[in-house]
């Protein structure tokens, strides 16, 4: 009777969970290893996939220059826009944490960029990048700078979407807006006894007790950086001399526009392999700068 | 220590106090002026002529506003069936998502059973599994169901689970519900089920409005989805129609004013959503630490 009771809870939970797991199998494990297979194939959907070992690999690693680029690009975004991000986003929720009048107006408008995104803000963003009569350029002008051509020059395309990014600080600004609200009072009133100023406040209470949201954030905001896709299809398709050939749009263009689906898995795989690396890293490397609490709430 | 303060050293302390605000402030309003300049400046070429946009120096307040522009943006593609297209597919979207998240979210934070800590951690990695790593098998799949340039694709996988994220943020919520409720329901005679539909749902319509209020926004912009899934030009979202509609500048049918007036209505239910929701919106973002 008891273990009847039993089995049934466990059978119960796992129908509960059903949807999810059948989904985890279906479009999650499933496709991976399937990604993998065909990443060991040349495949064009029509006809059947020819299994050709490594080569796809192969080609990609040694012979395939594109690939390079779309990786350095892609890493040379994550490198600006993220660590700007965290700073700009850390600094602002700083900002935004004073106790000033109105704030809180203050504080939505500073958010109201990061509601919106997709296909509306990259044309927004092309249309205010233009060299001519592009809004920054014009603004710039005033103050008697000549602005570069933003999305038309292989080296200032990258900046450019570094500087759009920004935009959307606000997104990171609340996260940290509530970590800092998070922070018990007592901790500070303790350390104002013990004489502490300002900064010997902020580097002993807030840096550590904001740890962990920044390097969730840093995490997410890395894998984010690496999907990077509309802004780059939208605004420059990759050029000009592909210095904006984001990994995504590479991969989109192997697969949907030149139907390598082989090639193209191979791509998908290696991204897989890198942002689980990137994962490592910080996570590896988190133990000496993140402070954890204690075992927290739940 | 000083117990007795001196009255100039208290002034003193306030004009540097008040001096400090005054900077803040300063501060705070030239940023929240610069990152309201993209929308000011994507009304203003919105009422502007065809010619007009590109007339240095810009006039910041047209004379006289186009506001005929966002109908003729609008009617230029049919933007009033793409709008439909959308809908049909959030709503349907939706519709899974909720109910397949919250049974799943309830198994996780109200069952006992083994295996569970496990999956739930296997859940949360793949939070960080982007859509293209399983893009193209799942793109072949639905080929080979013969669904692609239907809604399909976009709407189906939302009933499986309905996306690790959004389970997590109602787990989070359900766990805050006190399990005496529980209790006294099976004593009356519920069974899971039943507590799950009668007692976990209906206090959970906070938690149920934030993922609402995320999926529709999420759908609302999504752009790749629907660039590998849909080809006809009938089937297309407001954000296909839009990257459309901007591809065709270069054949003079669309110009920027009425490229920028129809940004700005694809931007507006959001912006409204905000307005509308900000307590819970800001909410859903700090419990699962994801950005809008």
């Amino acid at each position: 009777m008891i273990k009847d009771k039993k089995i049934w809870s466990t059978v119960e939970g796992y129908l509960f969970i059903s949807p999810w797991l059948l989904g985890l199998m279906i479009f999650t494990i499933g496709p991976i290893i399937a990604s993998f297979y065909l990443s060991l194939t040349n495949y064009d959907i029509i006809n059947p996939p020819n299994f050709v070992g490594f080569s796809n690999y192969k080609t990609l690693f040694l012979e395939d220059r594109l690939f390079w680029q779309a990786l350095k690009v892609t890493a040379i975004y994550t490198a600006g826009s993220v660590p700007l991000q965290l700073i700009c986003g850390f600094m602002i929720a700083l900002l935004m944490n004073q106790k000033l009048k109105g704030i809180s107006v203050f504080r939505t408008i500073y958010y109201l960029p990061a509601v919106v995104s997709g296909v509306a803000v990259s044309v927004l963003w092309k249309w205010i990048f233009m060299p001519d009569v592009g809004i920054i350029n014009i603004l710039l002008s005033k103050i008697g700078i000549r602005g570069p051509n933003w999305l038309g020059d292989p080296s200032w395309v990258l900046p450019a979407l570094i500087v759009m990014s920004l935009w959307g600080v606000g997104g990171g600004m609340v996260i940290y807006l509530a970590g800092l609200q998070g922070i018990p009072t007592e901790l500070y009133e303790a350390a104002e006894l013990d004489g502490a100023g300002r900064w010997a406040k902020f580097k002993a209470i807030t840096i550590p007790m904001m740890s962990p949201v920044i390097f969730f954030n840093l995490v997410m905001g890395v894998i984010g950086s690496f999907q990077t896709f509309t802004q780059a299809y939208i605004m420059t398709s990759g050029g000009p001399q592909n210095a904006s050939l984001f990994y995504i749009l590479y991969l989109y263009q192997r697969a949907f526009q030149e139907l390598r689906m082989g090639y193209a898995s191979a791509l998908a795989w290696i991204l897989f392999l890198v942002i689980l690396l990137c994962t490592l890293i910080i996570f590896k490397t988190s133990a000496g700068w993140v402070y954890y609490e204690g075992i927290r709430g739940r | 220590m000083e117990a007795i303060k001196t009255p100039t050293f208290w002034e003193r302390k306030s004009v540097r106090d008040i001096f400090i605000k005054i900077v803040l402030y300063i501060i705070v309003l030239i940023g929240a002026f610069i990152l309201m300049i993209p929308f000011f400046w994507m009304l203003s070429t919105a009422l502007k002529g065809f010619e007009e946009a590109f007339q240095i120096p810009p006039q910041w307040i047209p004379k006289p506003p186009h506001w005929e522009n966002f109908y003729v943006g609008w009617t230029t593609l049919p933007f009033g069936l793409y709008l439909k297209n959308t809908v049909i597919i959030i709503v349907l979207t939706l519709i899974g998502q909720i109910f397949s998240a919250s049974l799943v979210a309830f198994g996780f934070s109200r069952l006992h059973f083994p295996g569970r800590d496990f999956l739930f951690f296997v859940m949360l990695s793949t939070m960080m599994i982007p859509f293209q790593v399983t893009m193209i098998p799942t793109y072949i799949l639905f080929r080979y169901l013969r669904w692609i340039d239907t809604f399909k694709p976009l709407i189906v996988p939302a009933y499986f689970g309905g996306g690790a994220f959004f389970i997590f943020l109602l787990r989070q919520f359900f766990l805050t519900i006190p399990p005496e409720m529980d209790d006294a329901a099976r004593i009356d005679g519920c069974n899971n089920f039943n507590i799950y539909l009668k007692i976990i749902l209906p206090l959970a319509k906070p938690a149920l409005g934030t993922v609402a209020i995320f999926s529709f926004m999420w759908q609302w912009n999504d752009f790749m989805g629907p660039l590998i899934y849909i080809n006809s030009m009938d089937k297309r979202t407001v954000a296909l129609g839009l990257a459309a509609f901007q591809a065709e500048t270069a054949f003079r049918t669309s110009g920027w004013n009425l490229i920028m007036a129809v940004a700005f209505l694809l931007m507006l239910p959001c912006l409204i959503i905000f307005f509308l929701a900000q307590r819970q919106f800001i909410q859903g973002v700090v419990i699962t630490g994801v950005k809008g």
